[in-house]
């Protein structure tokens, strides 16, 4: 009864005029995002944070909240329509889609695409609203070793889960790490990591100027780079009765869309999985329980339903682990995470106890993004299929410009634009030799509560790292680290008995 | 991509040592009553990425290369888009210093667009105006943030007393 009451004034938050009409232009912004091909939630959010300091910090979540769900609807328009997925997450939607829109059903493959992320959206909330406040009851009591050994758990996901090269996957968490620790030593104040005696060092390196950085031009760099030949826009036809039509069809996917959500959100959780990897699973769990799994890949509706189901419910399921533990479970949620850190909050489960209205507003803003996206989407379809054809040439200033003016407002500083060139360019020099980024930013956002955690729990415990293994649920938690850790080298030992 | 692949792990590890170097500029052990010293979070974890990095060199010379084979690291057309990108934004943020924001964006939409884009002169001209206008309407106005204007500052006292 507890939850209804606070999902009832969540509600009355998330309906205050501002902030209503921040989610219709939150959702609108996020469809746009999701659409052009190579940028997704995780672009959009971090382009657009510096823009949310004009309001308070519940209706800034509200805000980029609403752009994270968007861009996981509007991900399978250039899915469908241009067989390039407009993020990662919606890799597994081209799968059909794309041979759907060349069969003349683009219509049917965006219907589905649509209903299937409003299905997971909010069977996902629901969960998410079931599981969050007993979880940050549990949190409650935690202390800095359990705290410590959280960070651990989620740096440990990204070796065990993440699937990408180990030593690079390591460094890139290191190196998040130490960019973190430039500025001023947390406990003795004194500067730390100062190149070449540059002022600009001395605030340290804000998360934003490394996220922007990669995520918006050296996404920007990677697409223009991926893009060098034409790419053609199938044809939409779009009628009322072709609506209804895409609708009824839809009946034999439910339990597609249904096997999505769940897995979907419970992958979701995981710092390292996430949408993609959650997609990708749903859609093949979805062939391999199809009774005709050749149809598969040929355009089958099933294989547009299951994966962007399980993308959208991904994306409620890594808020969780945000709010309830301050541990994010994508690298979006993470650049959401410094967002609070900067308006002031300090996440965790302690955000369910002082902030209410700010985490019962975001929960309730999420049922209504949800249901608000599945109509504009549908509304404005051709809209969104506009933006496929602008031309690069002008989105790609237009997306350099938001990213050196986002880069400069939080600070202030022309440092940190540069700053922020410079990691644009070596992620992406990095990124073609597939060196992971997500840890990278990941790190850097938990950095410096990571080395708080790591610092007051060796002094409790006088230098003894045991207090890591002494206490049950920080050793419960290191266990599961551990395991994690060596997974790689589990699979490697067996896949050679195997062989 | 195989001698890319060697070469970015060997200038990561110069770095690695580097970082590790200035870490140690602190105290990297344990300090009685203080518990870890302030340079012992970074060095250590520099340490980690110089170790990532012998990892990396060592499975090179051990022949493990499982990705991209032999293909170009960069291709003649992928470094012309990529030296058009990374310089021309490097143009503009040092151009921000003599002609400010204002004057760094039309310039950079200016060069996108009608000379890598070939797009009218009408509309390159128009995004370039509005662009400016809505960007200082936004952060000056609406946010009251202040971005960086060079020698055109004085430029935009007259807007302040009109606007604010």
């Amino acid at each position: 009864m507890e939850i209804l009451a606070h999902l009832f004034d969540g509600f009355f938050i998330a309906f205050e005029p501002l902030n209503f009409a921040l989610i219709v232009a939150g959702v609108t912004i996020g469809l746009f995002i999701g659409a052009m091909p190579g940028l997704g939630s995780v672009n959009g959010v971090a382009i657009l944070l510096p823009m949310t300091f004009l309001v308070p910090p519940t209706s800034a979540i509200i805000f980029l909240g609403a752009i994270y769900y968007g861009a996981m609807y509007g991900g399978a328009i250039s899915s469908v329509m241009l067989g390039i997925p407009g993020a990662s997450t919606a890799v597994a939607t081209t799968f059909d889609g794309r041979p759907m829109a060349k069969s003349g059903f683009a219509d049917r493959a965006l219907i589905a695409a649509a209903t299937a992320s409003f299905v997971g959206g909010t069977i996902s909330i629901m969960l998410f609203t079931m599981f969050a406040p007993p979880l940050a009851h549990v949190a409650l009591v935690f202390g800095a070793p359990e705290e410590f050994a959280l960070m651990l758990l989620a740096f440990a996901t990204f070796i065990g889960l993440g699937g990408d090269d180990i030593p690079k996957t390591f460094f890139s968490i290191f190196i998040g790490l130490v960019l973190s620790a430039v500025g001023l030593d947390i406990v003795s104040g004194e500067p730390r990591l100062i190149f070449f005696d540059i002022p600009g060092f001395f605030h340290g390196v804000n998360f934003l100027v490394l996220a922007i950085g990669i995520y918006g031009i050296g996404e920007i760099l990677w697409t223009l780079e991926s893009q060098k030949g034409e790419v053609e826009v199938s044809r939409l036809e779009l009628s009322y009765k072709r609506f209804i039509d895409g609708i009824v069809r839809l009946k034999n996917a439910i339990m597609s869309m249904l096997m999505g959500s769940f897995l979907g959100f419970f992958v979701g959780i995981l710092p390292a999985a996430g949408a993609t990897p959650g997609s990708l699973m749903a859609y093949g769990v979805a062939k391999t329980m199809d009774k005709d799994p050749d149809s598969f890949g040929k355009g089958n509706v099933k294989g547009v339903a299951a994966p962007e189901a399980a993308n959208n419910a991904a994306s409620t399921g890594s808020m969780l682990p945000m709010l309830t533990l301050g541990i994010p479970g994508s690298p979006t949620t993470a650049i959401l995470l410094g967002g609070m850190v900067i308006w002031g909050l300090e996440p965790g489960p302690r955000l369910f106890v002082d902030h209410t209205e700010f985490v019962w507003g975001l929960i309730a803003s999420l049922y209504a993004a949800n249901l608000l996206t599945l109509i504009i989407n549908l509304a404005f379809i051709p809209a969104f299929i506009w933006v496929l054809r602008i031309p690069f040439t002008i989105l790609a200033p237009t997306i350099f410009i938001l990213c050196i003016v986002g880069g400069y407002a939080p600070t202030l500083d022309l440092h940190d634009v540069w700053l922020m060139l410079l990691f644009g360019i070596v992620g992406y020099l990095m990124r073609k030799l597939d060196y992971p980024m997500a840890p990278a930013v990941l790190a850097i956002v938990l950095g410096p509560l990571a080395e708080t955690s790591l610092r007051q729990s060796l002094l409790i415990a006088h230098g003894s790292p045991m207090i890591f293994i002494e206490r049950p649920i920080a050793a419960v938690i290191i266990i599961c680290a551990l395991v994690l850790l060596f997974l790689p080298l589990f699979k490697l030992i067996f896949g050679k008995r195997k062989k | 991509m195989r001698k890319a692949e060697l070469i970015m792990a060997i200038v990561m590890a110069i770095a690695s040592i580097g970082l590790m170097w200035k870490s140690a500029e602190l105290p990297v052990g344990w300090i009685p009553r203080e518990g870890p010293g302030g340079g012992a979070f970074p060095f250590w974890l520099s340490a980690g990425m110089l170790g990532c990095c012998i990892w990396i060199i060592v499975r090179w010379f051990r022949g493990y290369f499982d990705f991209h084979g032999e293909t170009p690291y960069m291709d003649r057309e992928t470094l012309v888009i990529f030296l058009t990108g990374s310089v021309s934004l490097t143009v503009m943020v040092g151009s921000i210093y003599l002609i400010g924001v204002y004057g760094a964006i039309p310039m950079l939409l200016i060069f996108y667009m009608r000379f890598i884009g070939h797009h009218s002169w009408l509309l390159t001209a128009t995004l370039a105006v509005l662009f400016p206008v809505v960007t200082f309407l936004f952060f000056e106005i609406v946010l009251t943030i202040t971005l960086p204007k060079g020698l055109t500052e004085p430029l935009f006292y007259p807007l302040y007393d009109i606007l604010m």
